[in-house]
């Protein structure tokens, strides 16, 4: 989808910069958005590029590097902490192969760590894309992991 | 052993579908609001006021007062915002309310929308709570449908939508300011105060702002009376609040008391104790909160009882930490959160957080001096004066109470002998 089609459906006002980069994000396939799309984007709005970029860089669910197709998030903050999320990481490192803040080579997960994700009861934690998952064991990561790579 | 939980914002949870706005009108949904669009708003406001409603974001901040300079300021726009950016390591429980009973917080809103004179809602939701946008979304839409937001709500002349937006991953939107610049298109960067929002807010235009929590309360305030909610909780806290129990409870999870039971209570009773040897420390109110020894857990959920004790319990969280924590290891968990959240927009909280980590990862290695923690109290002192908004303020808390409740766990990691310089 590009940039025009996006801003015409949400509205060029600026209150709509951010839902229109994340919707633009989500439309490309690594996750990102690059100094073109900002560009094409502050043209479409009508907004100074610096203005675009600001935002851009920084919000975490803003990317502008490319990622893989899944994120994985991991949980960094206490109440996940202390249910083991630095087991969580260790596991998806070996499981992944990679290290955390790095992609894997097939394009296809990164890795990252997250502030609170807001679902403490069940931690320790990880997000990957929209969707939560809790109360993680050793097992449990295998097998979400897995699931990924079939579909 | 007894029920210390009370039900009021939690009663509908499970007995409702939160995608079915039949099912909140047969539960007496919007029946807060039929009754208030019949009585003024000024006597709302006073309703508000009497009941003793505490902002539940954290601030605590009388709702009836907001309320009531919103309706006195002059201005054609007026605006109401729900700030459910629920970021605050620990918390949960907007989520909840969210996602069990959704038109409790819409029916808030219009109220106070009616009592407030505002002429637009905003509804503001973190971006990584997929599942509460998917269920606010279609809460508003089907309250617009039956007419409880829109044109001439119920008859009474009001005129009020609610729009729905979402963050895009920053903990510090949560402070006013900063999601207010977010929700106008801007990076989330607070601002100095005053003015505050009710007369300077949203596109500089009066705002009332309150978190998901305090909307949820104004429903039973105006349908139960003032005086029936006043007699929930204690002198200085009036009502219910919300708890989000975790860390290493057994039963961890969302918990509705009244003001005046004991942290250990909540613990004990409702989040069945610890699984370890015992309790190391608790944290109140999340990231941005105090550290309690065990010794203390005796305190009553209860602003001034907290108050006196220099303690605060933020918007509810409890997160509790059993004897295999490391204290420092945890604080510096914490300050890890600040630093990375921090917006950098003043300096003390951009570049002082970082040097509370140098100096704290000193003492965590054993080559702290005598001369590094007083350097450190001093810095803690200063970011928490200096910072512009309540990030920055509250990120030494930690830091800060730890020092106060579990100093050995500092001093006894000062070098004793400084090494002769060769």
């Amino acid at each position: 989808m590009q940039a025009k089609e996006i801003a015409q459906r949400k509205g060029k006002t600026p209150d709509r910069l951010i839902s229109i980069l994340m919707e633009y994000q989500k439309s490309k396939s690594r996750n990102y958005l690059t100094s073109e799309d900002l560009k094409a984007v502050a043209g479409e709005m009508g907004l100074p590029e610096s203005r675009v970029f600001s935002v851009a860089s920084f919000y975490s669910l803003l990317n502008t590097e490319p990622k893989g197709k899944h994120i994985i998030q991991i949980c960094r903050d206490v109440p996940c902490y202390v249910n083991g999320s630095f087991n969580i990481r260790e596991e998806l490192e070996n499981a992944l192969q990679i290290y955390i803040g790095e992609t894997t080579k097939d394009g296809l997960f990164s890795l990252e760590y997250t502030s609170c994700l807001g679902y403490c009861e069940l931690a320790p934690v990880i997000r990957i894309d929209q969707k939560i998952y809790g109360n993680l064991t050793s097992e449990k990561l295998v097998e979400i992991i897995a699931g990924y790579r079939r579909t | 052993m007894d029920n210390i939980e009370k039900k009021l914002l939690t009663k509908r949870f499970g007995q409702i579908d939160p995608l079915s706005i039949d099912d909140y009108i047969a539960k007496d949904g919007y029946a807060a609001l039929q009754k208030a669009v019949k009585i003024t708003p000024a006597k709302i406001v006073d309703s508000v006021k009497a009941s003793g409603l505490l902002g539940r974001g954290g601030a605590a901040y009388p709702v009836g007062l907001k309320m009531e300079a919103v309706q006195k300021a002059k201005s054609p726009e007026k605006y109401l915002i729900c700030n459910a950016d629920e970021g605050e390591p620990g918390n949960f429980k907007d989520r909840y309310l969210m996602e069990n009973d959704p038109h409790q917080i819409i029916e808030g809103m219009v109220i106070s929308a009616f009592a407030a004179g505002a002429t637009k809602g905003y509804m503001f939701i973190r971006g990584e709570y997929s599942r509460p946008i998917y269920i606010m979304t279609n809460a508003i839409k089907a309250a617009a449908e039956k007419g409880y937001l829109g044109q001439n709500i119920l008859d009474s002349g009001l005129n009020f939508e609610i729009e729905l937006y979402t963050g895009a991953g920053s903990y510090v939107c949560g402070e006013e300011f900063a999601l207010m610049l977010c929700l106008e298109g801007n990076p989330g960067r607070s601002t100095f105060k005053p003015p505050f929002p009710t007369t300077e807010g949203l596109y500089n235009k009066p705002t009332q702002i309150n978190n998901v929590e305090s909307f949820a309360n104004i429903p039973h305030i105006v349908l139960d009376g003032a005086e029936a909610f006043a007699k929930i909780g204690t002198e200085h806290s009036k009502g219910t609040k919300l708890i989000s129990l975790c860390g290493n409870v057994r039963s961890k999870g969302l918990y509705e008391v009244p003001f005046g039971v004991t942290i250990r209570d909540i613990i004990e009773k409702l989040g069945r104790g610890v699984a370890g040897s015992g309790i190391k420390m608790v944290q109140l109110g999340g990231a941005s909160g105090s550290c309690l020894p065990a010794n203390m857990l005796g305190l009553a959920l209860d602003y001034k009882e907290m108050a006196d004790d220099d303690l605060t319990f933020g918007s509810g969280a409890i997160i509790v930490m059993d004897d295999s924590i490391d204290v420092l290891d945890i604080v510096r968990n914490t300050l890890e959160f600040f630093r990375h959240e921090s917006c950098g927009k003043c300096t003390p909280c951009r570049e002082g957080i970082e040097h509370l980590v140098i100096l704290l990862d000193k003492f965590i290695e054993g080559v702290a001096t005598k001369k590094d923690l007083e350097l450190l109290e001093t810095l803690i002192e200063t970011i928490k004066q200096t910072s512009i908004c309540g990030l920055g303020q509250a990120a030494p808390t930690s830091l800060r109470t730890t020092l106060k409740y579990f100093r050995k766990e500092y001093t006894s990691k000062i070098k004793k002998h400084h090494a002769k310089v060769i």
